[in-house]
């Protein structure tokens, strides 16, 4: 239990570190970059795919049930507002978390089990700094990017599973749509990914960075970075969902739109 | 002895004071002690070697005098200044004073050749990219590696090129103290030998303190002006002090002491016996060890 305590209290120190160090050194260029493209373009094409699915799933799901109660052309709202909202985001930040996180974390460990980040600190060099930011800035900057790339993603797909397949008519399939998904769905999805970004990289880093000893020490870094990031990406997406639909509320205090 | 630096030491421009001050050392990782009470005095333009079997302390004695590692107990000073004071910026800074070559080279596998030997130039200059370029070139040269490597990666190297591509980064910039962490383990004969040349002429460079960690009796005896043999606490009798030799090599080699000679000649002695009864006092003991080290104790070798 003491330990737990104390693996929170390390886990936040290193956060805090790391939010220093932004703001400490300015960010190099050459530093940056690599890091940047490892993160968000290498891998836009795994989430654009799996997002076009999630809204192709969707739509199969929710049709049946749909139909039985005759409202099939409300479709895309149903479709649309669960993406926008939860699917996206959380889709973008678990294949983030799976694809980069762990990737982090298995290549910090390495580097602390080879003496590598020892040597950098041995050379005056700060391994935060160096290895964390670029890391944390990426994963921060560049999750809703790839969120707007899943949302865009499901929404077509959800319309063309919809459309060519189910047969729903293009303008019903809009309209409906257009009617109940509006600009705070949206935001509030972006909204919440920024913490997920810096979630999965404070947590795969600081796994990396506490990496046991060996090849056996790594991957189990790696597969801690993911499972710990993923449990905190869905802790943190219930919070933030109960208190954005609070914040909802004020600014449409006529309640929720009714799908019926 | 040299007398000991005032307790707050102010940064001089002629370093008087020994280069290393090692007082009443202590380090323990969870339940496990691994350094009790070392004190040495390291004077400038020393070499010292430090030897003792695996899993001895003494990497982790390596690892102190940089700060690498927080002691228990005990301080150390570089240069006068006690390590444990410092904040991390001055931890850095005085750093750049120090030269590490680490026991597996440990270079930055996304990074060149060049690009690694430069790290601590771009981290702590100001020099031009030309500049730059050209120490590189003068320190491949000086540790024997041709010009040819600098575009390549460490994985692409024999392990002999990246300890002395590990060496030239150490020596980028013109470090007052070298530490070598086990330099020789892992090469061939020769190389070996190569690497105990280079000691010697990186410590030619204007007076470079050196301390060299190995088990390599023909590495001690070739660099060393003072010997240090540590003795693992595990097997030592409580109360009995853990330097179990300082001096000379040649004094090293006139040692009476059992456990001196066993070591310098290779010997196994009875310690295949030794090693069977601990085991069996292990199985007899209910509850077995529990191996609750920190990584550091566990890399230490």
């Amino acid at each position: 239990m003491l330990d737990r305590v104390a693996g929170v209290g390390d886990v936040a120190i290193f956060s805090l570190k790391t939010v220093g160090w932004i703001f400490a050194r300015r960010q190099r260029r050459d530093v940056l970059l690599p890091s940047f493209y490892q993160i968000g373009v290498l891998s836009l094409p795994v989430v654009a795919l799996t997002g076009l699915f999630i809204g192709m799933v969707l739509a199969v799901q929710s049709y049946s049930q749909f139909r039985a109660m005759g409202l099939q052309t409300r479709l895309g709202a149903v479709i649309n507002l669960s993406l926008v909202r939860e699917l996206g985001p959380v889709l973008a930040a678990t294949m983030l978390a799976g694809r980069v996180g762990s990737a982090m974390a298995a290549e910090l460990g390495t580097m602390r089990v080879t003496e590598q980040i020892d040597a950098m600190e041995s050379m005056g060099a700060n391994p935060i700094y160096y290895l964390v930011v670029p890391r944390f800035l990426g994963c921060l900057i560049l999750i809703p990017t790839l969120t707007v790339m899943a949302d865009f993603m499901g929404v077509l797909g959800g319309y063309l599973y919809s459309h060519l397949l189910l047969g729903i008519d293009y303008h019903h399939y809009w309209t409906n749509s257009r009617e109940y998904v509006d600009a705070f769905d949206f935001l509030m999805g972006i909204f919440k990914t920024f913490f997920f970004g810096a979630a999965i990289a404070l947590v795969s880093c600081h796994r990396g960075f506490n990496c046991d000893p060996g090849a056996e020490g790594v991957g189990r870094a790696a597969t801690n970075a993911f499972v710990h990031s993923f449990m905190l990406i869905l802790v943190l997406d219930l919070f933030l969902g109960i208190g954005l639909d609070n914040l909802q509320d004020i600014f449409h205090p006529e309640g929720p739109r009714k799908l019926l | 002895m040299p007398a000991t630096a005032p307790a707050i030491a102010i940064r001089r421009d002629i370093p008087d004071p020994p280069v290393i001050e090692i007082q009443n050392l202590s380090m323990r990782f969870g339940d496990h002690q691994v350094l009790r009470d070392i004190s040495l005095v390291l004077p400038a333009g020393q070499t010292l070697v430090v030897i003792g079997e695996s899993g001895c302390g003494k990497t982790v004695l390596l690892k102190a005098m940089n700060g690498l590692l927080r002691p228990t107990l005990g301080e150390v000073r570089f240069e006068g200044i006690p390590l444990a004071r410092m904040n991390d910026h001055e931890l850095a800074r005085i750093r750049t004073r120090y030269g590490f070559v680490f026991q597996g080279a440990a270079l930055f596998d996304s990074l060149t050749i060049a690009d690694n030997i430069a790290f601590p130039l771009r981290e702590h200059t100001r020099l031009s990219a030309a500049e730059i370029s050209d120490i590189v070139e003068s320190l491949l040269g000086e540790v024997g590696l041709p010009q040819s490597v600098a575009t390549m990666k460490p994985m692409q190297l024999s392990g002999g090129m990246r300890k002395r591509a590990g060496l030239a980064r150490a020596l980028a910039l013109d470090p007052h103290l070298i530490l070598y962490d086990e330099p020789t383990t892992g090469l061939d004969p020769i190389m070996s030998d190569v690497i105990n040349e280079l000691i010697l002429r990186a410590r030619s460079r204007d007076g470079v303190t050196s301390v060299v960690v190995t088990h390599d009796m023909h590495t001690a005896r070739k660099v060393a002006d003072v010997i240090l043999m540590l003795y693992p606490l595990s097997r030592l009798p409580p109360g009995e002090p853990q330097v179990i030799f300082q001096g000379t090599p040649h004094e090293l080699d006139n040692s009476s002491d059992p456990r001196i000679r066993q070591f310098i000649e290779g010997q196994a002695g009875t310690r295949l016996s030794e090693l069977k009864d601990e085991q069996a006092r292990d199985q007899a003991q209910a509850t077995p060890p529990t191996p609750e080290h920190s990584q550091h104790t566990e890399d230490e070798t």
